[in-house]
């Protein structure tokens, strides 16, 4: 990891998104705080809009370019500044998309400009910011080193798996800086979030399903699939062996809560398994509240399994 | 002809006869299992350029059909008649009533994109599986599904406003299906969250029920987005050989249920 990268990170344009106001809340507090306590400078990207999320794409992909293209032209030409942070996998992803879109389809860029123009808007242009995910932040920012520097208490061995959902590594294409050797993030087997968390302490399970589909594009629609496809991915946590699975998405996040309760209710499968963000068990680590991280936030009872393991 | 896989084989088109000798062999049941030979006379040759017309479906003709999509798809694992490789051949033949028969389960692709990972034809099938649930509802082959009900109540929502609501959308898309809002599940859910109170995340929720969030100075952009997806719609519609008024959308609106 190069220094420039990390002074790079210290100050970075923070794209919440709508999930993070509403059912992701815990998810936007925990990231907040954990900053803070890292020393990291959020600046939170003015009067933005929705990304698009996985719907917009489906009335017209152009929609969601122009929406996604829409917060990194604030952040470049209203800001000044040119690293944007976006914490859900689904923001995160559709501007990462937009980027790649705009630097290789003329007609995208074109429709985006036109748009823009007609809004009244400096339309974007690509290679204006970088968009990072909240994990590359911290693990750049900070890093493994830094972060076992800053651990006040740690995760004691907690076991946990590490769940990335479909977002944050497909389609390979959009994501560049992946697969670009030593130190970068892997589409087919990330491990970012499983390096940030042994480092505050945790115990990686062997976990196959990391990039799973939680079916979180059909949570309402196709509910049904939707359960079947999180209780896959929350027995296989729990055959692993672990205690949590952390998230690092707002979708994936509500999904499995969600979806661990309909299965109980509508399959009668239980599962025991915890569900929680890993900027909350970062927090929790670096000596933070429960409170703090909004842990009480979670419908799982995160809360009650980390006081029992001495944890929290 | 010996049959192998008979799964592949529709029932109909399988023929046993109980008692039969051919010859002075006894070949009752089993051994006298025929196929009924298929013969397709109505192909649709303009289908492939339909389905590139729509968004997602450009790069259908790139396909060779090695299959590494159905191989990786999420929704195949849980039922095997959801094959996005065969769809694409269908499409690129023109077997458009061969295609009609899986029209119900094609909406139900979860966009996780592994698919589109793992073809080595850049297809992008996860496109061409929303350009195919596209063309089936606007062709008026099936009725709106409930994702497209959701996609539209979420992006009506960010045109509106430049953001969305969570409850809004979880209400607006439970009244357009008919569902209740009192689902065991989402009680439940509502019980396990309030044993903690979180207050903040309440306050929260409560505010944005009353005061939707929204972008500032947004009119402008709200209106070159409806203008371009009106054109972006008719264009579409235009390339499918359908007048600017959809019929499906006429019969929608009127409850008749589509043929």
């Amino acid at each position: 990891m190069s220094d420039s990268k990390a002074d790079k990170y210290r100050k970075v344009a923070y794209y919440p998104g709508c999930a993070l106001e509403g059912t992701g809340h815990a998810y936007d507090r925990s990231t907040r705080q954990v900053g803070k306590a890292l020393g990291l400078d959020l600046v939170e990207v003015r009067n933005w809009n929705c990304c698009g999320a996985m719907e917009a794409k489906n009335i017209d992909p152009k929609v969601q370019t122009y929406l996604s293209s829409r917060v990194m032209s604030i952040a470049a030409n209203e800001m000044g500044m040119d690293v944007v942070m976006a914490p859900c996998n689904g923001c995160y992803h559709n501007l990462k998309k937009a980027e790649y879109d705009l630097a290789h389809d003329a007609d995208s860029a074109q429709v985006v400009g036109r748009l823009a123009q007609k809004a009244g808007e400096t339309a974007y242009r690509a290679g204006q910011v970088e968009t990072i995910h909240a994990l590359e932040w911290i693990k750049s920012a900070i890093g493994e080193q830094g972060l076992r520097e800053r651990i006040r208490g740690g995760l004691k061995g907690l076991r946990v798996a590490n769940y990335y959902g479909c977002m944050y590594t497909r389609p390979r294409h959009i994501f560049p800086e992946k697969n670009a050797g030593p130190g970068s993030e892997s589409t087919a087997k990330p491990h970012f979030m499983d390096d940030l968390l042994a480092a505050a302490g945790a115990e990686n399970v062997e976990f196959a399903l990391k990039t799973a589909c939680c079916g979180g594009a059909h949570t309402l629609s196709d509910s049904d699939m939707s359960t079947r496809l999180v209780l896959n991915i929350l027995q296989a946590a729990e055959a692993a062996g672990a205690e949590v699975i952390a998230t690092e998405c707002p979708t994936c996040h509500s999904g499995l809560e969600m979806h661990q309760v309909r299965a109980e209710k509508r399959f009668g499968k239980k599962t025991e398994v915890k569900i929680v963000y890993f900027t909350q068990l970062l927090g929790i680590a670096l000596g933070l509240s429960p409170r703090k991280v909004g842990l009480h936030e979670n419908v799982s009872d995160v809360f009650a399994a980390l006081k029992s393991r001495g944890v929290a | 002809m010996p049959i192998h896989e008979k799964s592949l084989i529709r029932p109909e088109n399988l023929k046993t006869h109980e008692k039969l000798v051919v010859d002075g062999v006894d070949v009752s049941g089993h051994w006298s299992t025929f196929i009924h030979s298929r013969v397709v006379t109505d192909y649709n040759e303009a289908l492939q350029e339909e389905i590139a017309a729509l968004p997602g479906g450009e790069n259908i003709h790139r396909c060779w059909q090695c299959g590494s999509c159905t191989n990786a798809c999420t929704v195949n694992a849980v039922n095997p008649d959801f094959n996005p490789r065969y769809w694409i051949y269908l499409v690129r033949m023109g077997m458009e009533s061969e295609l009609l028969r899986d029209k119900d389960i094609i909406w139900q692709c979860v966009s996780c994109n592994k698919c589109t990972y793992a073809c080595p034809r850049d297809v992008v099938p996860e496109g061409v599986m929303k350009a195919l649930s596209h063309w089936l509802e606007l062709k008026g082959h099936t009725r709106k599904s409930p994702s497209m009900i959701f996609d539209e109540v979420f992006t009506e929502q960010v045109i509106e406003r430049g953001r969305i609501e969570e409850g809004r959308i979880i209400q607006s898309f439970f009244r357009r299906t008919g569902q209740a809002l009192g689902q065991d599940w989402l009680i439940e859910m509502g019980r396990r969250l309030l044993r903690r109170l979180p207050l903040a995340m309440l306050t929260r929720l409560g505010l944005s029920s009353v005061h939707a969030p929204r972008t500032h100075g947004w009119a402008r952009s709200r209106a070159a987005l409806r203008e371009y997806v009106a054109e972006e719609h008719a264009r579409q519609r235009r390339a499918l050989g359908l007048n600017e008024l959809i019929e499906g959308a006429q019969r929608d609106a009127a409850g008749i249920p589509h043929a």
